[in-house]
């Protein structure tokens, strides 16, 4: 129901009266209005602008949020107000259309921005009011198209192609985005060259070149050197049939492909050699074959493929097909008025070059466009008069069109500016994406680095810890419950790397069981990596290799001193057992088959989980878990 | 005669106008589901929650769905950016069929807040019962390795590829033959609802965990 009915309810029900007499049943009773009828003014605080309004006003309205109890849920008990954390000029237009029913677009705000207000308030865009309702659309329009072009410019061209792309599909992609690779890129540049080759070509071959020897009369050099342009022009005509089959038979849908522009400028430019080839050498043909050779300056425009500016200019052209057709209809109705006038009072003059009215449109045409060529002239006092009032209206007419022309051709030729620049900023922007998005993954290894999922005592985290969020605190502690339940934690990617790495060496050193080849091994294990990583790895490793026969199940875990941050010599032998939960599972298949050794490698504090590199250095106690992980690897 | 021109151009050019207005309108087509949520005392009486916790959970929920209903896309980015190291969607998809109760393809505020209470305030039977029915994808009454092997390896998708130590291929597998050798009592394959709160009441580190997530709010 619109705003103002129901103002008028109390007026409609008391002119139920007049209904009294006539009714043939008892009046039903009326509804109990339980709530008291005084109206109430309501506080509404939007980011601290405070508004006040009547209950009624918002009441008009029971299906948007203000309108219906879902308020409630913004209600403040304290202040007695409903706070409502959104922008303060915005609601200004909202409140507004509760107080009028009608719905006004501001100018200067963002579409978007208040579309989402909008819907925030459950109110639907489509009541707003005729006033702005014209420009709303325009810039949804504007803003949908632009939206549409950015994804479009993502998704376009620039996607590596599937690994199991058929030598169709990437020759197709090679002839449509010469940039994907050197090889496209390199028959662009050289079909560009011989596109510009043979039209030269074709404007030098007409040039007045020096005469034979023994004869006066200056030759075209097309025919003082006709060998070598003809073989130019085949070489170049080769080409381009060569360029032009590849792209049939590469193109998806050839159907398509041959109804296009550029294939039908391509057979154009081609087409005239061939003709001449199966051409009889008979005197009336070849004239026909000489206009045909005209055709050969078509190949120009395969440079189309070349120029983004051309492509440009086409596309202004077909997007002005009716002006230009307005333009085109107007000067052809004005010519044949003033041809037919300039002729009649040209007819008197004696000797007169207007001897018809089609030989007046010549007058009129190079008089309209302000030409002047001065071939046809009028000699008549009636005649020049129209003349004049001739020109006059030629520069108003042509004047008309041609700014819509310009600018379409400004937008068009900014949308592709803004598309190149979409694509330039792409990669700038997908490589700041994921730095964003590695700092969060960098957050909760940092956290555990500083100690943050220590069990317990308050006193003991560190402070860097502790100045965390509530926020950051609770995510983490989200992203440890996740690495608990799964038996694996989160590392960073260099991490990963040296430990797979470290693997493939470790594993290799494990199989040798001569005692040399293990120092060798671990010589060049740590002559190799002068980091500590390698060092606990490898030491494992040797370890698991130099070993006693011992079970499985043997395998058990030691608390470890806390503190202890730094490896011991290698060479001290602590007889310490150790859980040797190693990385791989080749390795627990390693662990099984071969014996395990006793406890000597002087590791430093090995907790529940391995040691990770670096990244641990904390060591942590908790028992079970470490049950379940070795009951895991044992299976 | 400028005139005859202009007024012969003008009218194509309004009909072509009126045609764009038309194909306009259809791409106005209402796509905006408004949805409002049931008064704050009933749902105040329905759930475990008080009037604050319920208002702070709606106004946190309407500013990321301002049309009052999520849509399994929303859902899924949403909870993608909880966990940027993997690949969030495969789990965030059973997640949200287990909040969709009604399998209408949206979350209103509802149905949100009453799966919450339960999870965050209900009892322990109710707690396992709504696990039970995450895993139960087909909601047949039983798990079955299929649908635990789905849902583990989606838990391991958020992992992402960077842990360790690495993931092996079969790492889901025998996390979920350890899961039915402890919750399959009677060694038949599936998992049904009485054995599995059997189980996990047995086991104390579920129960004790069960109880971690009591103040989230």
């Amino acid at each position: 129901m619109a705003a103002g009915v129901a103002t008028w309810m109390p007026f409609a029900r008391a002119a139920a009266v007049g209904w009294l007499p006539l009714a043939q049943k008892t009046m039903p009773k009326p509804p109990v209005d339980k709530k008291s009828r005084s109206d109430e003014i309501l506080f509404v605080n939007v980011s601290g602008l405070r508004f006040q309004t009547w209950k009624n006003t918002l009441d008009r309205y029971p299906d948007t949020l203000l309108g219906s109890s879902e308020k409630e849920f913004f209600y403040n008990e304290e202040t007695q107000e409903y706070f409502f954390d959104r922008d303060p000029e915005m609601f200004r237009h909202i409140l507004n259309f509760f107080r009028t029913g009608k719905l006004h677009y501001p100018r200067h705000e963002c579409i978007q921005a208040f579309e989402e207000e909008l819907a925030f308030y459950g109110i639907i865009p489509e009541i707003i009011g005729d006033c702005c309702m014209e420009e709303y659309r325009d810039r949804k329009k504007e803003n949908q198209e632009r939206l549409a072009e950015d994804t479009e410019a993502e998704n376009a061209g620039d996607a590596p192609l599937p690994p199991d792309a058929t030598l169709r599909e990437r020759l197709w992609r090679a002839f449509e985005n010469p940039h994907t690779s050197t090889m496209a890129l390199v028959f662009y540049y050289v079909t560009g060259f011989f596109i510009a080759v043979s039209v030269i070509a074709n404007v030098v071959e007409t040039v007045p070149c020096r005469p034979i020897k023994g004869s006066i009369k200056d030759l075209p050099c097309g025919e003082k050197f006709s060998v070598a342009f003809s073989c130019l022009d085949t070489a170049c005509v080769l080409i381009f049939s060569f360029e032009y089959l590849m792209r049939l038979y590469a193109a998806p849908s050839r159907c398509d492909f041959a109804r296009s522009v550029m294939s039908v400028i391509d057979v154009v430019a081609i087409l005239p050699f061939y003709i001449g080839l199966v051409m009889p050498e008979n005197e009336e043909v070849s004239g026909a074959f000489v206009t045909l050779r005209v055709f050969r300056v078509f190949r120009i425009f395969k440079f189309s493929r070349h120029s983004q500016g051309l492509r440009i200019l086409g596309c202004t052209l077909q997007a002005c097909a009716s002006e230009l057709g307005f333009l085109l209809f107007s000067l052809t109705m004005a010519v044949i008025i003033f041809a037919t006038v300039m002729f009649y009072a040209e007819k008197g003059t004696k000797g007169t070059t207007f001897s018809s009215i089609p030989a007046s449109f010549w007058y009129t045409i190079v008089t309209m466009t302000t030409l002047g060529y001065g071939d046809m002239v009028p000699d008549s006092i009636a005649g020049k008069i129209f003349g004049s009032i001739c020109s006059l209206s030629g520069v108003l007419v042509i004047a008309l069109p041609v700014p819509v022309i310009v600018s379409n051709f400004a937008r068009i030729y900014h949308q592709n500016q803004r598309a190149d620049k979409m694509r330039a900023q792409q990669k700038v922007r997908q490589a700041r994406i994921r730095m964003a998005k590695k700092g969060a993954t960098n957050a909760f290894l940092q956290h555990k680095e500083d100690g943050g999922l220590q069990d317990g005592d308050g006193d003991s985290t560190p402070l860097c810890v502790k100045n965390r969020s509530a926020f950051e605190h609770q995510h983490h502690h989200l992203l440890h419950c996740l690495e608990k339940t799964t038996n694996h934690e989160f590392t960073d990617e260099v991490t990963y790397s040296e430990v797979c790495v470290t693997d493939s060496l470790g594993f290799r050193t494990s199989r040798s069981t001569s005692l040399s080849s293990q120092q060798g091994a671990t010589t060049t294990c740590c002559s190799r990596r002068a980091k500590r990583r390698a060092f606990r790895l490898a030491n494992s490793t040797v370890s698991v290799s130099r070993g006693s026969v011992q079970e499985l199940d043997t395998l058990h875990v030691t608390k470890t001193p806390a503190g202890t941050q730094y490896p011991q010599s290698r060479s001290s032998l602590n007889a310490r057992t150790e859980n040797l939960k190693l990385n791989c599972d080749d390795y627990t298949a390693a662990i099984i088959s071969i014996p395990t050794p006793p406890a000597n490698t002087p590791d430093e504090s090995l907790p529940n989980s391995p040691a990770i590199p670096g990244i641990l250095r904390n060591s942590r106690s908790s028992t079970f878990n470490t049950q379940e992980t070795v009951k895991i690897s044992s299976l | 005669m400028g005139l005859v021109m202009g007024t012969f151009s003008m009218q194509s050019n309004k009909q072509d106008r009126t045609y764009r207005k038309d194909k306009i309108d259809d791409d106005f087509e209402l796509s905006i589901v408004c949805h409002r949520p049931e008064g704050l005392d009933k749902l105040e009486a329905q759930t475990n929650f008080s009037k604050q916790e319920l208002q702070v959970l709606y106004r946190g929920f309407k500013n990321e769905c301002p049309s009052g209903v999520v849509n399994e896309d929303t859902f899924k980015q949403i909870y993608a950016q909880f966990f940027p190291h993997g690949d969030a969607s495969t789990y965030a998809h059973y997640l949200f069929n287990a909040f969709d109760s009604a399998h209408s393809g949206s979350i209103k505020f509802e149905g949100f807040i009453m799966a919450l209470s339960t999870l965050l305030r209900g009892s322990v039977r109710e707690k396992l019962t709504w696990t039970f029915n995450l895993y139960d994808i087909n909601r047949d009454g039983y798990i079955n390795k299929e649908e635990m092997t789905d849902i583990v390896s989606a838990i391991y998708d958020m992992m992402g590829k960077y842990t360790y130590p690495a993931l092996k291929t079969d790492t889901p597998k025998q996390h979920v033959d350890a899961f039915f050798q402890k919750m399959d009592k009677n060694r038949d394959g599936v998992v049904t609802l009485d054995e599995f709160i059997l189980s996990c009441q047995e086991d104390e580190n579920i129960l004790r965990s069960l109880q971690l997530f009591k103040n989230v709010i």
